[in-house]
């Protein structure tokens, strides 16, 4: 049986959505210095091409079949029997169409911002996208390890160079935090390929079964990579560093997209991979969780700088997202899928917010604000929309997210699910409590008079606020790319389908 | 004839006096003039051994050594008059800029 | 036709609207979306949906699937029930009124367009709430409400009492709805579905059951009622959350009069009649929801009694009021509870907007500061004054007919909690007209005692005040005829009526079956009519006739009069046990050292032993070629020895 659907469309659309924006840079590279604003107009029409030219991964999606479709394969490197080997499936295929999105954002925010090494900037921000995208189309382990790495580099400078005071300082915690994860991946993935008798095509690899002792170790190998990435607690100091240095777009890639890659690895690789391994750790993996939920939030509380507490806020927000992967449930994979999307708009939404005001203050510091509403009331209604999606309000993304998260958590152990729950509690007195500080209240002198968000900053938001509505009031139009794909899942994970069967089993008996 | 043997120990004997004095002199010059030492001792096991198993290729070797010892004693000597320059000093002993 | 659909999606566009055109189109005309939007809902409320169900139809109806996940499917859709009928004209009637007296309140408010929105999302939230078919839906319109009370509360944003009032009703309703989020979860695990109709339809195989909860095994159907409360209890402001209420009057009056008294924060006892199957079942929780209604009726109205701020002592009044519905739903009684909800509506909502337009002549919260306006307003004198008879239970009036039911149901229960909350019940049927009046009679009566009037010099000051314009006056007076003439539909058969209004509630929340004889029902009729009118004499003859008695009765009882006046320092227990230890453990043990010390410590160490390990190991390299020299002929040595041993 085929494992795959090959790419359909008339162009390889794929190939095309990685490496569009490559060509950007190396057009960015030709263009002359002597006028810079030309950096600027390539990389936001290469952005736009690039997110266009996506986009029928989301309307040509075949979401019956769990299979890996808009396939390409070519033979790379035949010695080793490395493949240049892309396709998608629905888990990976949103995270593709945020990249994209995420990319127009970013140059569109960073427009005023960034006045120095114009040309290097956009360079990186483009080949971060393109890298990004690989890393979640990858089929081959090899293919998939080169872009998990290279993005490291422009992200490593955009924090380094483009960042605020304690910048150097922060890239260089973020770069070895994910290093040391990923070699640890590195090791796994050379054992995956002896052992499975030398390839590196992922989905070959998943049909296998490894003795259990291998799994386990492999299984921590792979986990440590992509809790770092996640981040997970107690591994996510790196994160409010690296969010509140590096500069807005920065922020951005990395809340909306570079986070996701450690739960996509959770998803992809941890639990098809190695599936008694992650089954027999859901515990642990579920006391994390709540652990990053509850603390993430707490800590949020103490928070005086606005991006440190985003960042933390974070934490807590991918601690339900592997809360729900490791409930092992279709209501919790789904929503632990739908609450990375949803994290990736709210909170790249918030740092967006941040970074516009910041343009017009220079400061972070919450007490420096007040009274914001008054001054900026359009800003203040977008901001208020992203506050109520982050803390779960019916109606916005995050709630269906979260939701879903909660009433797998809570099948799966309710112990957790309610501890769980009390991070909405935390969650809504921080978020209100940022919001009060820095939009309600007598106008601060510091930010009398400043100017309202004009066109382009309001471009720059209204797609996430109509993301934030749309998936609130019509999340099927997400969750069905989900349902084949994370069945699938579920049934690798649980070979013979038990967990869920189980549960709708002692449903029929409660009622009866 | 001299035998081979003879050829041998001279090369070792010439090669081991060079890295004492390698080793052993602070002079920047008797240093120099220590690895050319044993950088000939070499060149003499070499056509030593090459005209005992009859293959030339020894030889040309030999001469791509004396190419490479000339290049280096230029080099060398340049550096040692640069150093000079910098330091009034010919000493190896106050040499350490590279110190961990 | 779904014509019913109208009812919510009016006020969500009128919303849609003023959002987007109310700042720079609409300006002072921002009210005319919002007033058409609501008034059509009632339209259509009145003129097609009330009559379909009071023909007996029941609309049920999906209108597209919200959430799909694995088992878990769940759909936006409708029911209309008599229970859904009954709200949807008490929210419907009330927010048309309320919607138009605010053109006047609020007018010449830079925020004017800003509030007819939230109001709008407010009805439109609201109604979601109490059409919604599933309990996913109704959490949709419950967090929803919440949220629009949070926007109104904190309306005048500039001020930090208003901002922290706002935060601190959203945060404590997150603690109740921490509850009705788990009860939610165990619906569904227990009944694979979200939907009324189903879960309803299967209530009864889960009688007796239990169920492993965090360790304990308790009854089915009390945990998941007991969860289920905690979100009403947070939202309907009972003891022990119901420190947000009082706070929630920084918001304006016509918000305080819609949401804090005649709808959102009776959603509460709409869960729990909605809810009645499940909690049938469970004699723990409606022995809990009652005990919790009593206490909380008993507990607000002696606060009331005390309190100066003339919005915050219908706050209290509101509080004790609820706990009656929750009081007479806790007894079985749901339809007398949801006909105290009914004309509670009517008469609070007077009473606020009276409020309102005293505050709005005088600007001014605080009664010390009023009186003597019967002369200047005396359209509102009027209104006040038949509120508070109603609302204190005076024969003839709706809070009458509905008080006295509950009242009645509650002795009629024959159980011992039942005498218990019915003791409580006839204490607070004194209380209630006491505070009302007391307020009524320190506002309209005796001498004007505004210290800013004063000084302008006596009734030179005084004729500033005057009558509120009609735009608010003919709201009042209607509302007047809704608080005399409402409760007019459940007339008990004792006196002659049909209780019509209980027949008619019978499909949705069952019929109590009470025993006793008239006899009885006359006397307890009698007991409590008599004893308010007991609270109202003293309430005159305190405030009217003895004037400084108060005042000495406060001095004696002091320690009594403090614990009161200060509402039992509740708020600041929960701020020394809850809220600063929180924070300060956000601050200096998360922040200051599990995150700075412990972790940081671990990350930033390693790279310093290995720092450290390499400083040791770099003296090594002593930058003298010789040493290297020594080194490298060593090395060769070594290696040559070694080859040649091993040979």
């Amino acid at each position: 049986m085929e494992q795959v659907i090959m790419n359909q469309l008339s162009y390889p659309i794929l190939s095309t959505v990685i490496f569009l924006p490559v060509l950007g840079a190396v057009l960015i590279l030709l263009s002359r210095r002597s006028w810079e604003p030309s950096a600027k107009w390539i990389a936001l029409g290469t952005s736009i091409a690039t997110f266009f030219l996506s986009l029928p991964l989301f309307l040509n999606f075949d979401k019956s079949t769990h299979k890996m479709q808009f396939a390409e394969r070519f033979s790379w490197i035949p010695e080793w029997n490395i493949n240049y080997f892309l396709g998608v499936d629905g888990i990976s295929v949103l995270f593709i169409l945020l990249s994209t999105l995420t990319a127009i954002l970013c140059v569109l925010i960073s427009w005023e911002s960034i006045k120095m090494k114009v040309k290097e900037f956009y360079i990186s921000i483009l080949l971060t996208t393109a890298f990004m995208i690989g890393v979640f189309c990858s089929l081959d382990f090899f293919l998939f390890y080169l872009f998990w790495e290279a993005m490291l580099i422009p992200m490593f400078l955009i924090i380094g160079v483009w960042g605020g005071p304690n910048r150097i300082y922060a890239a260089i915690k973020f770069f070895l935090y994910t290093l040391v994860g990923s070699v640890l991946m590195l090791v796994g993935i050379i054992v995956l390929y002896l052992y499975a008798g030398r390839t590196f095509d992922i989905l070959e690899l998943m049909t296998k079964n490894y003795p259990y002792t291998m799994q386990m170790w492999l299984f921590w190998a792979f986990f440590a990579a992509f809790a770092v990435k996640v981040p997970m607690w107690p591994v996510h100091t790196w994160l409010p560093d690296a969010h509140t240095e590096a500069p807005t777009a920065g922020s951005v890639i990395l809340a909306a997209v570079l986070i996701k890659m450690g739960a996509y690895g959770f998803l992809r690789f941890s639990l098809p991979l190695f599936p008694e391994a992650a089954k027999a750790m859901t515990p642990v993996m579920l006391v994390l969780s709540v652990i990053g939920i509850i603390y993430g939030a707490v800590i949020c509380l103490g928070q005086t700088d606005l991006k440190r507490l985003i960042a933390y806020s974070s934490v807590s927000h991918m601690g339900f997202v592997t809360l729900g992967i490791f409930a092992l449930n279709s209501q919790g994979l789904e929503g632990g899928i739908l609450q990375m999307l949803n994290h990736g708009i709210v909170t790249g939404a918030l740092f967006l917010s941040v970074g516009i005001v910041y343009d017009r203050t220079h400061t972070r510091q919450i007490a420096d604000y007040g009274g914001l509403a008054s001054v900026m009331p359009v800003y203040a209604a977008f901001f208020m929309v992203f506050t109520l999606s982050a803390i779960g309000l019916p109606a916005t993304n995050g709630f269906v997210g979260e939701f879903l998260i909660l009433l797998g958590a809570f099948a799966a152990n309710k112990l957790i699910g309610v501890l769980a729950c009390t991070g909405i509690i935390i969650g809504a007195a921080y978020m209100l409590w940022l919001y009060q500080r820095v939009f309600f209240l007598e106008i601060n002198n510091k930010i009398a008079g400043l100017p309202d968000m004009n066109v382009r900053e309001t471009i720059t938001l209204l797609p996430m606020l109509i993301l934030v509505i749309w998936i609130g009031v019509y999340p099927n139009a997400f969750l069905s790319f989900m349902h084949a794909s994370v069945q699938h899942l579920l049934d690798r994970v649980n070979s013979g389908g038990m967990q869920e069967a189980s549960i709708a089993k002692t449903l029929m008996e409660v009622v009866r | 004839m001299v035998p081979l043997s003879w050829y041998m120990v001279l090369g070792a004997v010439v090669f081991a006096i060079g890295v004492f004095g390698f080793l052993s002199r602070k002079n920047i010059i008797i240093v120099f003039m220590s690895i050319e030492l044993m950088l000939n001792a070499v060149n003499i096991n070499l056509i030593s051994m090459s005209h005992y198993i009859q293959d030339l290729r020894g030889q040309i070797l030999a001469f791509f050594v004396i190419a490479v010892a000339a290049a280096e004693a230029a080099i060398g000597l340049a550096i040692v008059i640069a150093l000079f320059r910098n330091k009034a000093t010919a000493h190896v002993d106050e040499v350490k800029e590279m110190q961990g | 036709m779904k014509y019913y659909l109208l009812i919510p999606f009016l006020p969500l566009a009128a919303f849609m609207i003023n959002i987007l055109l109310g700042k720079e189109v609409l300006r002072d005309k921002a009210h005319w979306p919002s007033i058409l939007a609501v008034v059509g809902s009632w339209l259509v409320t009145i003129t097609s949906v009330l009559p379909q169900v009071m023909a007996g139809k029941i609309i049920n109806e999906d209108l597209y699937t919200w959430i799909v996940s694995g088992t878990f499917n769940v759909s936006v859709g409708f029911l209309i029930d008599p229970l859904t009928a009954v709200m949807l004209v008490v929210v419907t009637t009330c927010a048309s009124l309320i919607h138009i007296y605010a053109v006047g309140y609020m007018h010449g408010d830079t925020g004017y367009y800003r509030f007819f929105a939230y109001m709008s999302l407010f009805t439109f939230c609201m109604l979601m709430l109490v059409m919604g078919n599933n309990f996913l839906q109704l959490y949709f319109g419950w967090e929803g409400v919440g949220l629009c009370s949070y926007f109104l509360i904190g309306y005048y944003f500039d001020k930090k009492s208003a901002a922290d009032a706002g935060k601190k009703a959203f945060i404590v309703n997150r603690f109740g709805d921490f509850g009705f989020g788990i009860g939610v979860f165990m619906i569904f695990l227990t009944f694979g579905t979200l939907h009324y109709t189903p879960v309803f339809g299967n209530v009864a195989g889960i009688a007796g059951q239990t169920v492993n909860f965090l360790g304990w095994n308790v009854d089915l159907p009390t945990l998941i009622a007991l969860l289920l409360f905690c979100g009403a209890v947070g939202k309907s402001a009972q003891v022990p959350l119901h420190v947000w209420l009082p706070d929630a009057m920084e918001g304006p009056t016509p918000v305080s009069a819609l949401i804090h008294a005649a709808t959102m924060v009776t959603a509460g006892v709409f869960l729990v009649a909605r809810c009645s199957p499940i909690f049938n079942l469970s004699e723990v929780a409606m022995n809990t929801v009652a005990i919790i209604g009593a206490i909380t009726m008993f507990f607000a109205a002696t606060i009331a009694i005390t309190q100066n701020d003339i919005k915050r002592i219908i706050a209290y009044s509101t509080c004790s009021h609820l706990g009656y519905m929750f009081l007479a739903c806790g007894v079985g009684a749901y339809g007398a509870g949801i006909f105290h909800l009914y004309t509670h509506a009517f008469f609070k909502a007077l009473l606020f907007l009276a409020a309102g337009s005293v505050i709005h002549a005088v600007h001014t919260n605080d009664i010390r500061e009023m009186g003597g306006l019967k002369k200047y307003l005396p359209i509102t004198y009027a209104v006040f004054v038949i509120a508070g008879l109603s609302a204190g239970g005076f024969p003839g009036l709706s809070g009458f007919f509905s008080k006295d039911e509950i009242i009645w149901s509650a002795y009629a229960s024959h159980s011992s909690v039942g005498k218990f909350v019915w003791v409580l019940a006839v204490a607070g049927a004194f209380f209630t007209p006491l505070y009302t009046f007391r307020l009524i009679f320190l506002t309209f009566h005796g001498k004007h005692r505004g210290a800013h009037h004063g000084e302008q010099g006596g009734h030179h000051g005084e004729h500033h005040i005057h009558e509120s314009p009609k735009v608010m006056t003919i709201p009042l007076m209607l509302l007047a005829v809704g608080a005399v003439a409402a409760g007019w539909v459940g007339i008990p058969p004792i006196l002659g009526g049909g209780a019509h209004f209980t027949e008619f509630l019978a499909p949705s929340v069952g019929h109590p079956e009470f025993h006793g004889t008239h006899a009885e029902e006359l006397g307890v009729m009698a007991l409590s009519t008599g004893i308010a009118l007991f609270g109202l004499g003293l309430a005159a003859f305190l405030y009217l006739r003895k004037t400084d008695l108060p005042e000495k009765i406060a001095k004696t009882f002091s320690a009594v009069y403090n614990v009161l006046y200060n509402k039992y320092f509740i708020d600041e227990l929960y701020n020394f046990t809850i809220v600063r230890p929180t924070v300060w453990i956000a601050k200096n043990v998360l922040v200051a050292v599990t995150d700075a010390k412990i972790i940081e410590g671990i990350v930033n160490g390693v790279p310093g032993a290995i720092g450290r390990f390499s400083g040791k190991l770099r003296r090594v390299q002593t930058g003298l070629a010789q040493h290297y020299g020594i080194m490298m002929a060593a090395g060769a040595v070594f290696i040559i020895a070694l080859v040649l041993l091993l040979r």
